[in-house]
C-alpha cells in the first residue's frame, strides 16, 4: 500500500495508482491525477466521462470497460481514446479515483 | 394450480437444467423449453473443425432429442419477456406464462459492431472458428494456406471459453508443422489483455507456451478496425498489425430479445445475476445459467455444468418457499489443447486462480502443465457431455463444488 499526494491531500493508491478507497478523492484532485497520466488539461469532455464513471462505480461497484462506456457515456470509443489515450476505461477510473475496473474474466 | 417453468433456449445451459427439473419436480409442474432452431452444437468441438480433426456433422445433434420424457418444447424465436405479467411472447405472436423463467439463451456474436469485420474480405480473409459456418470455412481457407502472417485476434472481453483462441494458435502451430510449412508463416496471436490469459499464475504459462511455439504475443490491443481487403488490424489507439489470413473472435452480446425485454438484461444484454444463487437481480422467479448471465466467471460449458446443481435446487426452493441456496462458487475447469496430442487441464473459482497440481484429487491428471493423458480427456469429453452431462447426471468424481485438495497453493505466489 502506498500513499500519493493530489491538491495538498494525503490518499492511499494501490502500487498501479488507483484509489483504494473512492471517498477520498474530490474534484479538487482530478487535474493532478491526469497529469501523472500525462493529460494536461480536462476538458468539458473530460469531465464527462470522469463524472460518468463516479455515478456508474457508486451504482454498481466497478467501473464501466471501454465497451460499456461507448454504449452509455455517450462518448463514441473512438473519441474515449482521443481523450484518454493510453487506454480509456483504466486512466478514466484513475483519474476518477475508483478502483481498475474488474473488466474482463 | 399447477407450477409452469418455462426454460429460454435449448443449449448446453437450458438442456441439462430441463432435464434437472424433470427429475427433481413433481410430474404436475409443466416445463417447456423454447429454442429457435434445432441444431445443438458441441460448441468445444468447434475449435477442432478447421483443422480437419472433426466435422460439423459429428458435433451438432437436434436439440429436442436432448430433452427428457415430460419435457414441452417450442421451436420458435422469443421476441420479448414481460417481466411485470410474467409472460414469454414468442416470435410466433403467442405467450407463455411463467411462475418460474429460466434464461438460458447464452451470448451471441456481434461481428457488425466492429468497424470493417463484415465488410470486404469477412468469409475470405477474415474468419472466426465461433460459428459452424465460420469454422467450416476457416477449413476450406487454411487448406489453401501457403504461407504469410496468420493472425489470431480477440476483439475485446467476454468471450466464450477465453482459452480457444490460445489453443488456436496451438493446433495452428501443430497443424503447420504436419504440413511442413511452418518456416514460411508467421503466427501472431493479439489480446485486449495485458497477458495471454486472465490470471496471473495461467497466464505466465500460456506466455511461455506461446514463446515455445514460436508465437508472436501483441497485448493490449483493442482491434477498432479491421481492414480485410488490406489485411490489417487497427487498434483504438492507432496500432497496426498486418494479416495475411486473420481469425477473429468477435464482440458477444446477450441475446437480443433480452434487450427487448424492459428491466431484463444490462447494457451488453447479458442479465445480472447474483453470482451465487443464480437468481436475477430483475425478478426473484427469474433464474439464468450459462452465459447470459452476467456473473464474474468464464463463459464456459463447465461453469453452466457447475451452476446446473444450485440453479435447480433453487429453483425447487423457490417453488416452496425456502430461502435459496447461495453455493456457487465460481469453479470453471478447462482443457487446453496445446497440439501433438497434449493438453493442459485449469481448475479455478471465483476466489481461487488456476494453480498447478493435480485434478480432482492428489491423484490425477496434472493441472497446468501439458500431459497426454489431459488430450485423451479433452476427446472422451464429448461423449460425457451428450450421454451425461445435458442429461443432467453428475459426471462420476466431478463436483460442482471446486476441489481444493491436489492444488498447489504455495507455488501461487509469483
Amino acid at each position: 500500500m502506498t500513499t500519493a499526494t493530489y491538491a495538498g491531500q494525503i490518499v492511499t493508491v494501490n502500487d498501479e495508482g488507483f484509489f483504494e478507497n473512492p471517498d477520498e478523492w474530490n474534484e479538487e484532485m482530478a487535474p493532478a491525477i491526469a497529469r501523472t497520466v500525462g493529460i494536461d488539461e480536462l476538458t468539458e469532455q473530460h469531465w464527462r466521462v470522469i463524472k460518468f464513471m463516479r455515478a456508474e462505480y457508486a451504482e454498481k461497484g466497478t467501473g464501466p470497460t471501454v465497451r460499456v462506456l461507448g454504449k452509455t457515456s455517450g462518448v463514441s470509443v473512438k473519441e474515449l481514446y482521443e481523450l484518454f489515450p493510453k487506454g480509456p476505461a483504466k486512466v478514466a477510473a484513475k483519474i476518477a479515483g475508483i478502483p481498475k475496473p474488474r473488466g474482463c474474466i | 394450480m399447477a407450477d409452469r417453468i418455462v426454460v429460454l433456449g435449448a443449449g448446453t445451459g437450458g438442456t441439462l437444467a430441463a432435464n434437472r427439473l424433470r427429475r427433481v419436480l413433481d410430474d404436475d409442474v409443466q416445463i417447456v423449453v423454447v429454442d429457435q432452431d434445432d441444431s445443438h452444437v458441441y460448441q468445444p468441438g468447434l475449435l477442432f473443425v478447421p483443422f480437419g480433426l472433426t466435422h460439423l456433422d459429428e458435433i451438432i445433434r437436434p436439440r429436442q432429442r436432448q430433452l427428457h420424457r415430460g419435457i414441452g418444447y417450442r421451436q420458435t424465436a422469443v421476441d420479448r419477456v414481460d417481466l411485470d405479467t410474467e409472460r414469454v411472447w414468442l416470435a410466433d405472436g403467442t405467450a407463455l406464462e411463467y411462475d418460474v423463467l429460466v434464461v438460458a439463451t447464452g451470448s451471441t456474436l456481434v461481428p457488425e459492431e466492429t468497424e470493417g469485420l463484415t465488410g470486404p474480405g469477412w468469409m475470405e480473409k477474415v474468419f472466426t472458428f465461433y460459428t459452424p459456418e465460420g469454422a467450416g470455412r476457416l477449413r476450406d481457407a487454411l487448406d489453401w494456406f501457403d504461407g504469410g502472417r496468420l493472425v489470431v485476434d480477440v476483439v475485446d472481453m467476454p468471450i466464450k471459453c477465453p482459452v480457444a483462441p490460445l489453443e488456436f494458435c496451438f493446433l495452428a502451430d501443430w497443424y503447420l508443422r504436419e504440413r511442413g510449412i511452418r518456416d514460411r508463416v508467421e503466427l501472431t496471436y493479439v489480446t485486449p489483455l495485458d497477458g495471454a490469459f486472465t490470471k496471473p499464475v495461467a497466464s505466465a504459462t500460456l506466455a511461455g507456451l506461446l514463446e515455445e511455439k514460436g508465437v508472436e504475443l501483441v497485448t493490449e490491443f483493442n482491434a477498432g478496425e479491421v481492414e480485410g481487403s488490406g489485411g490489417r488490424l487497427v487498434s483504438y489507439d492507432g496500432r497496426e498489425v498486418g494479416f495475411d489470413l486473420a481469425v477473429v473472435i468477435p464482440l458477444h452480446s446477450g441475446a437480443p430479445y433480452v434487450g427487448r425485454s424492459p428491466g431484463l438484461g444490462d447494457e451488453l444484454n447479458f442479465v445480472p445475476t447474483d453470482e451465487h444463487t443464480l437468481q436475477s437481480r430483475a425478478r426473484p422467479n427469474v433464474f439464468v445459467i450459462g452465459d447470459a448471465a452476467n456473473v464474474p466467471a468464464s463463459k464456459a460449458g463447465s461453469v453452466t455444468h457447475f451452476e446446473g446443481e444450485v440453479l435447480v435446487e433453487n429453483v425447487r426452493r423457490f417453488l416452496a418457499g425456502e430461502a435459496l441456496d447461495a453455493t456457487y462458487d465460481g469453479h470453471a475447469s478447462c482443457f487446453i489443447e496445446t497440439g501433438f496430442h497434449k493438453a493442459l487441464l485449469i481448475d479455478f473459482n471465483y476466489d481461487t486462480e488456476p494453480l498447478p497440481g493435480h485434478f480432482p484429487g492428489s491423484i490425477g491428471l496434472p493441472l497446468l502443465k501439458e500431459s497426454h493423458m489431459n488430450h485423451l480427456g479433452k476427446l472422451m469429453f464429448q461423449w460425457f457431455y451428450w450421454h451425461s452431462l445435458l442429461p443432467g447426471r453428475d459426471v462420476p468424481g466431478i463436483q460442482s463444488a471446486m476441489p481444493e485438495r491436489g492444488k498447489h497453493r504455495e507455488r501461487a505466489s509469483p
